[in-house]
């Protein structure tokens, strides 16, 4: 496969408006006779829908939930980016590109990442108009902050909602729409297979989740807005039903999934205390502004935190990372409280947890400050861990956050299937090996408020469509796979539930796919996977029917997070490097830190699918650096 | 911990339910109270049993997916949080539990717990919006907003639409659910133009969706996981008559 990014020709700073210029238009009269489907009311998937009947095109907009509002979006605390400069601190679109290309470990594409700069700003007033309450100064202008290690104070934030209350907005506007008859919603619907006609994006099969009926429809372009895949690792901060089978069945159609390996992993959430455990949860990146890092000097300490003075207490970040301290990116802080836990250091019961103390800060700023910052973070911690933070130390350890591979797409935001576009967290293209810190929620509004409404009508104003209506037989043909598929699940009648292969799944993936990965563990996990899944179609137990069921949900999920895990695991053993969220541990300098590989590696590895019994086919979309010079991060 | 637990049990829409009992042992104390729920499923699927239907998402208090009545309290008996939130070692061991889903006429039962709360998208979609195209905005900064006042905009917005509100009131009101984006919309300079389109429609729908009137009861507050204020109920009210005047 030929994989054309179609990124335009000229200066990095001029390319996007050329092309806006470049694109065909359709003329507003006849928008209306064009039919978009969008999969997913995330902040992209909420926002495109929106914009795109804002237009005047005819929208069908569907997600999981009983509504829009439910989707994984509304977790994000911390903020969103732009370099909106109204600190004075010499921030710009320059800045905040150059940081995302290096923050993302030189595995992005230039193009697309300026892009996402130069519209961030478009973001802000876009949110504060429909009414999102960013948090302000005394003057009533809006408050910035440092998020993430940045050094200018970017991040635009509403108290620890940020994600909230943008995707609220992003909702609002697509209620309008509804409302005003623009855009026809449907509720608990979970797409279930992509329909091609003539090879391009004509319709989705999506399963009615409180029937169970299967049901077609039609459109002349698809856009897939449905978050990532963290869930193949069992526990994660995602949501519990967030799943990867719409990417996933896309890419059995044809669309390329790109950079699977690179995940990443959040160094501060709240560890796992038993096996009945479902998620785990964030605790916000700020926290560590103030609280230390540390465990104990003495392996296996049996010690509770307040009885081991301060001389028998290793500060591990301090120590190593003299000048970012216990503020180095997220990558290097999960790289190393991992290190310490393996050595025989960590502490709490499962001796898999490092401490985040602030009785230092508490003793600085005193205990009412510390409740201003950080009050709602310290109260859910104490009502999901039962310790008291004022009090004592939290306990943190690191957890699957987010997945910067996806499907692959173009500059227009269209995966290798022709009408098939991929927004937000479920494309590849902007974050590289590691996302930075505010720029998910940046990157899912980008898409959809001001990327996807201007390059879909390119598409729509340049194709010729044939007749395509839920009558034509790839419909039906896409129906009959999908119900097959749902038989078969419901008649294994083995010994094992859907969640424990899932636990199994995710035990693997961490052990072998997590935090420091190499050629033997990876090879062992392919083929324990490959195993997992000739026993999961062996031996599932399903109870229940075709209606509403909530097993046979879980059990299509972990079927598809089965393949994707393998898939993402031989992404990882063929990526000889370590850079961003993949570190191999064969590839890394001698203090410990991450080696890259640009001589070999500097592309974007595109999978292609070839069939239930052939190894996938790995396309390479080569990545040019002409503007961020590649260098070795460092953050001694 | 070992509890007993009576949950109800209605297999559809228009099918009748019951409260069914089950025995769940060794519970951890630091296990939610939906990954109670989760190990009691596994073990109904194990005996071949269908599993109990509930809704649940982020489990971390803010989607809004969850919320069930435990032993007759909106999101069980700690305030200030969601089902979700809510951990085992918040019961005594051995302690009967019974759990319902919301109970509300808007709200009609779709299977065990699970509820149709969608009457909450059709309020919402006849006004709690700003209508603004987008890419039509001025520069952020181009109008403050008092921190005082948009602060308080803030403390309205952070509903989360789950409607232990609704299930809380003996009236089965909407009116915490709808003064919350009312409000917010009200007290923020963007909101002004439509204001009074805007109350006036979302309280003609929250009427039609066969919600109550304010029982004045405060119930709603009281069970609120966000902790939103009956003081935007009055801000609500105030708008209602300020668009029947003016």
């Amino acid at each position: 496969m030929n994989l054309d990014a179609k990124i335009p020709s000229g200066p990095i700073e001029k390319k996007w408006d050329s092309h806006r210029f470049n694109l065909k238009l359709v003329n507003p009269a006849n928008k209306r006779k064009y039919h978009i489907i969008v999969v997913g009311t995330g902040l992209a998937g909420a926002s495109a829908a929106a914009s795109l009947a804002d237009l005047g095109y005819k929208v069908t907009s569907l997600c999981y939930h009983e509504s829009p509002r439910r989707a994984h979006s509304i977790a994000a605390q911390g903020g969103i980016n732009a370099p909106k400069n109204y600190t004075n601190e010499g921030d710009s679109i320059w800045r905040l590109f150059y940081d995302t290309v290096k923050g993302g470990d030189y595995r992005a594409r230039e193009a697309n990442v300026y892009r996402l700069a130069q519209v961030s700003g478009n973001i802000i007033d876009q949110c504060v108009a429909q009414g999102v309450p960013f948090a302000r100064e005394y003057g009533g202008l809006l408050d910035n902050r440092s998020f993430g290690g940045a050094q200018v104070s970017r991040t635009f934030y509403a108290r620890g909602q940020t994600g909230q209350q943008l995707l609220l907005g992003a909702y609002s506007a697509l209620s309008r729409q509804v409302g005003t008859g623009n855009i026809t919603f449907h509720d608990r619907r979970e797409m279930m297979d992509l329909v091609l006609v003539n090879g391009q994006a004509r319709g989705i099969i999506v399963r009615n989740m409180k029937t169970g009926a299967l049901e077609r429809y039609a459109g002349h372009a698809v856009v897939l807005a449905t978050g990532g895949y963290g869930n193949t690792f069992y526990l994660s901060t995602m949501a519990k039903a967030s799943n990867a089978t719409a990417i996933w069945r896309a890419y059995k159609k044809g669309a390329c999934l790109a950079n699977p390996c690179f995940t990443q992993i959040h160094p501060t959430c709240i560890p796992q205390s038993g096996a009945y455990q479902s998620k785990l949860t964030l605790m916000s990146e700020s926290l560590r502004n103030d609280g230390r890092i540390w465990v104990p000097k003495q392996k296996n300490d049996p010690r509770p935190p307040h009885q081991i003075p301060e001389a028998e207490r290793d500060y591990y970040l301090e120590r190593r990372y003299p000048s970012f301290g216990n503020l180095v990116p997220r990558d290097v802080a999960s790289r190393a409280a991992k290190k310490m836990c393996d050595e025989g250091y960590g502490v709490g019961p499962t001796k898999l947890s490092v401490y985040l103390d602030f009785s230092d800060a508490v003793h600085r700023l005193g205990k009412q400050k510390i409740a201003e910052k950080y009050g709602n973070l310290f109260d859910m911690y104490h009502e999901i861990a039962g310790d008291n933070p004022y009090e004592t130390p939290m306990r943190i350890y690191p957890a699957i956050h987010y997945t910067m591979g996806g499907l692959w797409v173009d500059y227009n935001l269209m995966s290798t299937i022709p009408g098939l576009y991929v927004l937000g967290e479920a494309n590849f293209s902007d974050h590289g090996a590691n996302r930075l810190g505010a720029s998910a929620l940046m990157q899912g509004l980008a898409d959809g408020y001001f990327v996807l409404p201007y390059t879909i009508g390119d598409y729509l104003a340049g194709t010729n469509f044939e007749n395509a209506s839920i009558d034509n037989p790839a419909f039906a043909d896409a129906e009959t796979t999908t119900h097959q598929q749902i038989k078969r699940l419901l008649s294994i009648n083995g010994k094992t539930t859907a969640d424990a292969f899932h636990r199994s799944l995710g035990k693997i993936m961490w052990d072998k796919v997590g935090i420091g990965r190499n050629k033997q563990g990876l090879s062992e996990a392919i083929s324990a996977i490959r195993k997992l899944g000739e026993e999961f179609w062996k031996d599932l137990k399903l109870t229940g029917g075709e209606s509403m069921n909530s097993e046979l949900e879980r059990a299509g999920r972990v079927a598809d997070f089965i393949e994707l895990g393998e898939l993402l695991a031989r992404d990882a053993l063929h990526r000889e490097e370590s850079c961003g969220g993949h570190f191999r541990e064969e590839y890394q300098t001698e203090d410990g830190e991450a080696r890259r590989n640009d001589e070999q590696f500097a592309y974007a590895a595109a999978w292609e699918y070839t069939g239930p019994q052939s190894e996938p086919k790995l396309n390479k979309e080569p990545l040019m650096f002409e503007h961020v010079k590649p260098s070795q991060r460092s953050y001694k | 911990m070992n509890f007993t637990l009576d949950i109800w049990r209605q297999s559809g829409p228009r099918e009748t339910g019951k409260l069914v009992t089950y025995k769940i042992s060794d519970i951890p104390a630091d296990a939610s109270f939906l990954e109670m729920l989760d190990v009691l499923n596994e073990e109904l699927v194990r005996k071949g049993d269908e599993p109990i239907a509930f809704d649940h998402d982020c489990r971390e208090g803010i989607c809004g997916s969850c919320g069930v009545m435990v032993n007759g309290r909106a999101h069980g008996p700690h305030g200030g949080i969601a089902t979700c939130e809510l951990r085992m070692r918040a019961f005594r061991d051995g302690e009967h539990l019974v759990v319902e889903p919301w109970r509300a006429k808007p709200f009609p039962v779709i299977k065990d717990l699970v509820v149709d709360r969608t009457s909450f998208d059709r309020i919402m979609q006849r006004g709690g919006f700003v209508s603004v195209k987008t890419g039509g905005a001025p520069d952020a900064n181009a109008i403050p907003v008092p921190k005082v006042i948009a602060d308080e905009a803030f403390d309205a917005a952070a509903c989360i639409g789950c409607g232990a509100c609704v299930a809380a009131c003996k009236n089965g009101s909407a009116m915490l659910f709808v003064s919350a984006k009312v409000s917010q919309l009200a007290l923020l300079p963007q909101g002004d133009a439509e204001r009074t389109a805007r109350v006036q429609g979302m309280i003609a729908q929250m009427d039609e969706e066969g919600f109550g009137s304010c029982s004045n009861t405060y119930a709603c507050e009281a069970e609120c996981p966000k902790e939103i204020s009956v003081s935007h109920i009055a801000r609500l009210n105030r708008e209602f008559l300020r668009s029947q005047v003016l």
